[in-house]
């Protein structure tokens, strides 16, 4: 819809409502600083009743949502921040910039809590990059552009996931998490409270990208991606590099009372949120802010979202030390405005008003009651035949993409920066870090596509559930999570219904475990606007966890001859949305069931056997069943093992169910203290059987009648190699 | 002894290097922006790894003409012990302290690995406490650790002893003769990819890098 010059993204009935109460009709500029604040992007107007219903409060919680991190107090006077931010329209355009950019925005949302920026984590979702040079293309630049920023700025980026599916062809996902760590009594708020304080943006001058960034992903690609070029912005990771030493400097020096990131909607969002949440007004004068470009209008200036800016509102009287920090990194500063009384933004140009809008009316979009409608039963495919070679076919789950080592992604990020990945990728389940004050954090991420798409309330909650249960596999509790959800169209009612199953689904296990969240994201419009094709639901998790002392860390690699192999929870006949599936062309019914009070209290009795020193490796199992679970801890521990299936067999369950089935709450251990772990164990009434030995250099399954045998070379052949033979099949 | 570890706008294992010297080895070490270094007491200087200057126009030169670089300069001259690591090592090329050219990695990707190393020369600053022990692990993390030099060049380094370290086994950037770190002929200035305060913690992955940290202390003390 156009407004004079202006496309919009407002409804017929936001813009009668901004007019109410307004009491008059806004002018060009004040509409489009509506138009960027009120995106779906930026307000949440759609689903902020839908996440509502989450968990936020824990005795550990300082912040949660509703601001730039989550802010989780980890004892001894230290805090942990989290956020996630995904960039995938951005990223589906231009891949490179669009990825680079995506992390330059998460860094700046701890940046602006006054921590330091200590870890990133990425997840990423790609179309079928076997089959499709289009997909390769994108995949192998979203990693360039992660690399390139996270490396230069200093971030170690320490664990991730990737996952392949041909609904994301025309529309990657590129989410990344960042985590900070920071003194309690240095935190800073997004908030301009007290009147007289001066507004500065720092860093970057403001250009003619990233324009109608909001708005671009507020609504479906179009044909031509092109046009929508000018909506991605720049990355400058030198820049940001300077920028974080800034922030961090003016944090210590207590010369900020609030601090903000500028991204989504540019300066007409930062200022309005920060103003919003003092409950004050802000004077902003536009010839103060350095441009890039001399005949910017005054709606470019307000709306771009020009990378490595950031505002502070700094205290008065202490603009002298602030003059001196960005003179010794030689980054820009201007103070463009002032906090005011007035609970309005005015905005002027050489002391001409030309925009004057209520604070509370600009930071707060009316909230949009969207229906949604459960979809008809869609899948009516039979189930494929049962696998004739077993053999061939682990083989072949180990090297489909989705399963694949990750090695030739994590190789180009420098995850160990700032000597503290105590866990690296690849060597456990979770990332761990050293902490200020002794303890570990345990990070992962994690999402599963097809098992959302099946059921988004059973896949949602598993996905929750499957990232906790990595934290706890390498000894950790876990503290605080994240979600990150990513749709299709809101306006179509089932995917509407989708989304608000999928947080129903993480709101329940959360609460049951109980796991506060404290922040997150949401990411629709991720659809081809012609076919109107949207992605499968791909809510993404991101859960902190603690591991209390250092002894407790636990990876997942088989460490010595003889120990005994314990696999935790039982396996049942639940191949839907299975990766297994996946590789035979089938999706499945319905994905694993997942019986919340059963998975607490497995994830409960392992963390117990790690934290009294019975654990020598831990696993947990999930994508790909037991068969890649098994093979992964071999290979990352480079010896083999003999472990004996047959215990498990459910009535009439066949051999490629035992293997493949990614039934939930089971992890695989090992152990030198068969007893005592059984006694915790079977004191909780966790079900386990014990499986054989670890030892050779080999890995012997025993399945009933059959036998399977794979050298460790066999296996490590097809799990290490397979990425980088499809992504560079010269290199071989 | 005290000890400079300088900060180039962009540098990134500043912090990291000097926790190592104060917090391991309990040395006096100081972190001192570039502009501020000029030559003084300071026994041995880092030029620590990372991004300086953002890595714009080429790896390390826009750093290799800083003023701290003719104070380095001076040190090197003195026979006083000078390191470049990762992107330190890049600037001490650039700025013509070592021969050569450091280059994009054959694979046109970063790296971030543990390799496996040999020590070819412990008469150095930085190696004198590996006498006897050749096979040592670091890990590198690096866009542009392709060592390059003409054959001559590379013939001379070898006959004069400027080889310091190569990597043992898989060459992770196709460098030249496999070498991973070069010093001066005096062998008080070092340059290396591999990161020495990377491998200063068991928990980490090793400890080889003190020992690079502790040769310089030696090398001050005899």
């Amino acid at each position: 819809m156009l407004v004079g010059e202006l496309e919009t993204t407002l409804t017929p009935e936001e813009m009668e409502f901004a007019r109410r109460q307004l009491g008059r009709e806004p002018n060009g500029l004040e509409w489009a600083m509506i138009d960027a604040e009120w995106s779906e992007h930026c307000s949440y107007k759609s689903s902020k009743h839908v996440l509502a219903t989450l968990p936020t409060s824990g005795s550990n919680v300082l912040v949660g949502p509703g601001y730039d991190s989550g802010v989780v107090d980890i004892g001894d006077g230290y805090v942990v921040t989290m956020h996630i931010e995904s960039h995938n329209h951005p990223s589906a355009i231009d891949p490179y910039g669009g990825a680079a950019t995506g992390i330059g925005g998460v860094v700046r949302d701890i940046l602006c809590m006054g921590t330091t920026p200590i870890a990133f984590l990425d997840a990423l979702k790609f179309g079928e990059i076997a089959e499709s040079d289009h997909s390769k293309w994108i995949m192998k630049n979203v990693v360039r552009g992660i690399a390139d920023y996270g490396n230069c700025i200093g971030v170690p980026t320490v664990a991730g996931e990737v996952e392949f599916d041909i609904c994301f062809e025309r529309n990657c996902l590129v989410d990344v998490a960042c985590l900070g760590v920071g003194r309690k009594e240095e935190l800073l708020l997004a908030q301009a409270t007290h009147i007289g304080d001066g507004v500065y943006l720092i860093g970057g001058s403001t250009g003619r990208d990233g324009i109608h960034g909001a708005t671009f992903a507020s609504r479906t690609l179009g044909a031509d991606p092109d046009q929508d070029r000018s909506a991605v912005q720049i990355p400058d990771p030198f820049t940001k590099k300077l920028i974080i030493e800034v922030s961090l400097e003016a944090a210590r020096a207590r010369i900020l009372r609030g601090c903000k990131d500028l991204g989504g909607g540019g300066l007409a969002t930062g200022l309005s949120e920060i103003a919003d949440k003092g409950g004050t007004g802000l004077n902003v004068h536009l010839e103060k802010i350095p441009i890039r470009e001399a005949d910017m209008t005054p709606i470019e200036i307000l709306i771009s979202e020009s990378q490595e800016r950031m505002l502070f509102v700094v205290k008065e009287g202490s603009e002298g030390v602030l003059d001196g920090i960005v003179r010794k990194y030689g980054v820009g500063s201007a103070r463009i405005g002032e906090v005011t009384s007035t609970g309005r933004i005015m905005v002027f140009r050489l002391g001409e008003q030309l925009a004057n809008l209520p604070t509370p009316l600009l930071a707060n979009a009316p909230t949009i009651r969207r229906k949604g409608r459960m979809p008809r039963v869609r899948n009516l495919e039979p189930a494929p035949a049962h696998s004739s070679d077993l053999g061939k076919s682990l083989l072949g789950v180990l090297a489909a993409p989705t399963i694949a080592s990750k090695d030739w992604v994590f190789r180009q990020y420098d995850h160990e920066v700032g000597i503290g990945t105590i866990a690296k990728p690849g060597e456990a389940d979770a990332a761990a870090l050293k902490l200020p004050n002794g303890k570990y954090a345990a990070v992962k991420v994690d999402g599963n596509a097809r098992f959302c798409d099946l059921d988004p309330y059973v896949g949602a909650a598993s996905v929750l559930a499957e990232c906790c249960r990595n934290i706890v596999a390498v000894g950790a509790e876990p503290v605080a999570f994240l979600d990150h959800c990513q749709f299709g169209d809101p306006n179509d009612e089932e995917i509407f219904w989708a989304f608000s199953r999928a947080v129903e689904g993480i709101a329940d296990f959360a609460r049951g475990y109980p796991l506060p969240c404290v922040g997150g994201k949401v990411s629709f419009y991720n659809q081809e606007e012609q076919n109107r094709k949207a992605i499968k639901s791909s809510p993404v998790i991101s859960v902190l966890g603690l591991i209390e002392k250092p002894s407790h860390l636990t990876k997942m690699g088989f460490r010595d001859d003889g120990e005994v192999v314990i696999i935790v929870g039982e396996t049942k006949p639940e191949l839907g949305g299975s990766e297994y599936y996946h590789t035979l062309g089938c999706v499945g019914k319905e994905p694993p069931s997942l019986d919340f009070e059963l998975e607490v209290r497995t994830q409960r009795s392992v963390l117990e056997c790690i934290r009294d020193g019975l654990v020598t490796a831990c696993h947990d199992v999930s994508k790909g069943g037991l068969g890649v679970a098994l093979a992964e801890m071999a290979i990352a521990g480079g010896r083999g093992a003999s472990v004996d299936c047959a215990p498990l067999y459910a009535e009439k369950m066949h051999s490629d169910e035992l293997l493949f089935s990614e039934t939930n709450s089971r992890f695989i251990i090992t152990t030198k203290n068969l007893s005592q772990v059984s006694e915790t164990l079977s004191t909780a009434n966790v079900p386990a059987i014990v499986a054989g030995t670890v030892g050779g250099d080999s890995l012997h399954f025993g399945l009933g009648h059959s036998l399977l045998d794979f050298s460790l070379e066999t296996l490590r052949e097809a799990y290490m190699d397979s990425l980088k033979g499809i992504l560079e099949p010269w290199q071989k | 002894m005290k000890v400079a570890v300088i900060q180039f706008p962009g540098s990134n294992c500043d912090r990291d290097t000097l926790h190592v010297l104060r917090n391991v080895l309990s040395l006096d070490a100081d972190l001192i922006w570039h502009n501020d270094f000029n030559d003084s007491s300071y026994d041995a200087a880092v030029l620590p790894g990372g991004f300086s200057f953002g890595d714009h126009l080429r790896a390390g030169i826009i750093a290799a003409h800083s003023p701290a670089i003719d104070a380095i300069r001076k040190m090197a001259e003195d026979g006083r012990p000078v390191i470049g690591i990762c992107n330190g090592f890049q600037i001490l090329i650039e700025a013509g302290l070592i021969p050569g050219a450091l280059l994009r990695n054959s694979s046109l990707k970063f790296v971030c690995k543990w390799m496996n190393l040999r020590v070819e020369r412990s008469r150095t600053a930085f190696t004198n406490l590996f006498e006897g022990i050749p096979q040592i692990r670091m890990p590198i993390a690096h866009n542009e650790g392709r060592f390059f030099a003409e054959d001559e060049v590379l013939d001379r380094l070898a006959s004069e002893g400027m080889v310091v370290i190569t990597y043992a086994g898989e060459n992770p950037t196709g460098t030249s003769r496999s070498i991973a770190s070069l010093s001066n002929k005096e062998g008080n200035v070092v340059g290396m990819m591999p990161h020495p305060e990377r491998a200063s913690d068991p928990a980490l992955g090793g400890t080889d890098g003190l020992r690079v940290f502790e040769s310089m202390v030696e090398w001050v003390r005899c």
